[in-house]
């Protein structure tokens, strides 16, 4: 167990490459109730969160969800998060190490929206996520909603072994999956319940460790690294969240002028050509001089090789592209790749 | 869980001396630690190790980490069973899944490690 973000967390159960395997060929079960849940209500609440947020609010139908981020002034990123439309409220789930900054900055720029309530239900929220191509088979004989034809990125409310959830199609995994929010109190029962259920199928719970590789090979951004408040939606290529056709918000003069001008650098994902493997803020380097730095790196376990995510210039951000990576000194090959790294085969799966 | 026959490190690697040759890897708490190793980058037969000086490296899924050597002398053998397959470490870390040979330049060195029993407390206190 490691101390993250104040919560004491496991970095792994049985080993990261058996974590990460079974969530690629069966399932995972994921205990994430680190995570910040934050609730917006209020006459104001949409006008509110498409001032707060890059991507457009109204677009949401209640019982669907859609990626944002939650922007400084200069285009740069407080946080990442989902934001969730359900019959009454919206909810935003954003990174455990962040909800104290977010819920300040969020305040601060709801001054101008009385009607906006906020509130923090971090606290009594836990989540509880089932991920691989198994999970439906697992959630279905548990849940008395339908699992089978909500959509992804689609989410709705349900009983559970008594217990009432909202459950998510969502993940970060690149896997098919769902996020089920649970009250804190009800939480060890449900783990317990999707642990039985899943078992006989090959669900076993993973850690933070499989987490941050199954992550990384879907190409999805982890605060921090990919994303910070150095950093851009635009260059870290999540302009698709980032919504240019709605009204005013904050930091849109910034990441119009980004997008108009187009970013001086980009995040590439590579793959390294010779032994070593790549780690966060190791410097890139194009004919012997640093061009950029890694912002995540790790041992892929599907592919079998070292892969990594880092900033480049946008002339070295092209396919194919040869850059060396310094691991540990010594300059190491790496080629410009495509992302993401992995990229699930869809079935009969949303 | 720690052999007996071994010297430790505050680095966690271990030492077994018969004779006048010394083997060395690293212990059971290290490969938990680690995770998942994927590379060990080890010196080649001949080289000079130094006493707590790195002598190679270890990358497991989640981090890296240098390798410290528990002894000076002179490497005899490389253990290829490691850098070819490195998962022997998280297996056998005291058995196959030793790293090197040495031929050490002195003894003596290892009166300044740990024993089995003081590594153990070593272990639980970090």
């Amino acid at each position: 167990m490691v101390p993250f973000a104040g919560w004491m967390m496991p970095v792994q159960y049985t080993g990261v490459i058996d974590e990460h395997r079974a969530v690629r060929s069966a399932a995972g079960l994921f205990d994430l109730s680190h995570m910040g849940e934050i609730e917006i209500l209020g006459e104001q609440a949409l006008s509110f969160l498409n001032y707060a947020l890059t991507n457009d609010a109204a677009k949401l139908e209640p019982g669907s969800a859609q990626y944002t981020l939650i922007p400084y002034t200069d285009g740069t990123i407080v946080d990442d998060a989902i934001l969730y439309r359900l019959d009454d409220r919206y909810l935003l789930v954003v990174n455990a190490s962040n909800v104290e900054k977010d819920l300040d900055w969020l305040r601060h720029q709801a001054l101008g929206f009385p009607a906006a309530e906020i509130r923090d239900v971090s606290d009594q929220t836990a989540l509880v996520a089932v991920q691989g191509p198994c999970s439906e088979e697992v959630l279905r004989p548990l849940m008395d909603a339908d699992v089978v034809t909500l959509g992804y990125y689609h989410a709705t409310q349900a009983m559970v072994c008594g217990a009432s959830v909202l459950v998510a199609r969502t993940g970060y995994t690149g896997e098919d999956g769902f996020e089920i929010f649970v009250e804190s109190g009800d939480a060890t029962r449900v783990w317990h319940a999707l642990l039985a259920q899943g078992k006989p199928l090959g669900l076993i719970p993973v850690g933070l460790a499989a987490r941050d590789t199954l992550r990384l090979e879907a190409k999805m951004a982890l605060y921090g690294h990919e994303i910070s408040d150095q950093t851009n939606p635009i260059e870290a290529g999540l302009g698709w969240a980032v919504s240019l056709e709605k009204g005013d918000f904050v930091g849109r003069e910034a990441l119009e002028r980004e997008r108009r001008l187009g970013p001086a650098r980009k995040l590439i994902g590579f793959e390294m050509l010779e032994r070593g493997v790549p780690r966060a803020e190791q410097p890139i380097y194009k004919d012997g001089v640093q061009v950029g730095f890694v912002t995540s790196g790790t041992y892929s376990p599907t592919l079998n090789k070292p892969i990594g995510l880092g900033y480049v210039p946008t002339r070295f951000s092209r396919l194919e592209t040869e850059i060396d990576i310094l691991v540990r000194d010594r300059p190491i090959r790496a080629r410009v790749v495509r992302t993401p790294f992995y990229k699930r085969e869809r079935g009969a799966s949303p | 869980m720690n052999p007996e026959n071994c010297w430790y490190t505050q680095e966690h690697e271990w030492v077994r001396i018969e004779g006048d040759v010394a083997t060395i890897g690293i212990t059971h708490h290290a490969q938990q630690q680690l995770g998942d190793v994927v590379y060990v980058d080890l010196p080649e037969v001949g080289a000079t190790l130094n006493q707590h000086q790195p002598f190679g490296s270890i990358d497991s899924v989640k981090t890296a980490s240098d390798l410290f050597s528990p002894i000076s002398g002179e490497v005899v053998e490389v253990n290829s069973a490691v850098t070819d397959d490195p998962a022997v470490v998280n297996a056998d870390p005291f058995g196959q899944g030793w790293m090197l040979r040495v031929r050490p330049s002195d003894l003596a060195e290892a009166d300044t490690l740990m024993t089995a029993d003081q590594y153990g407390l070593y272990t639980q206190e970090s």
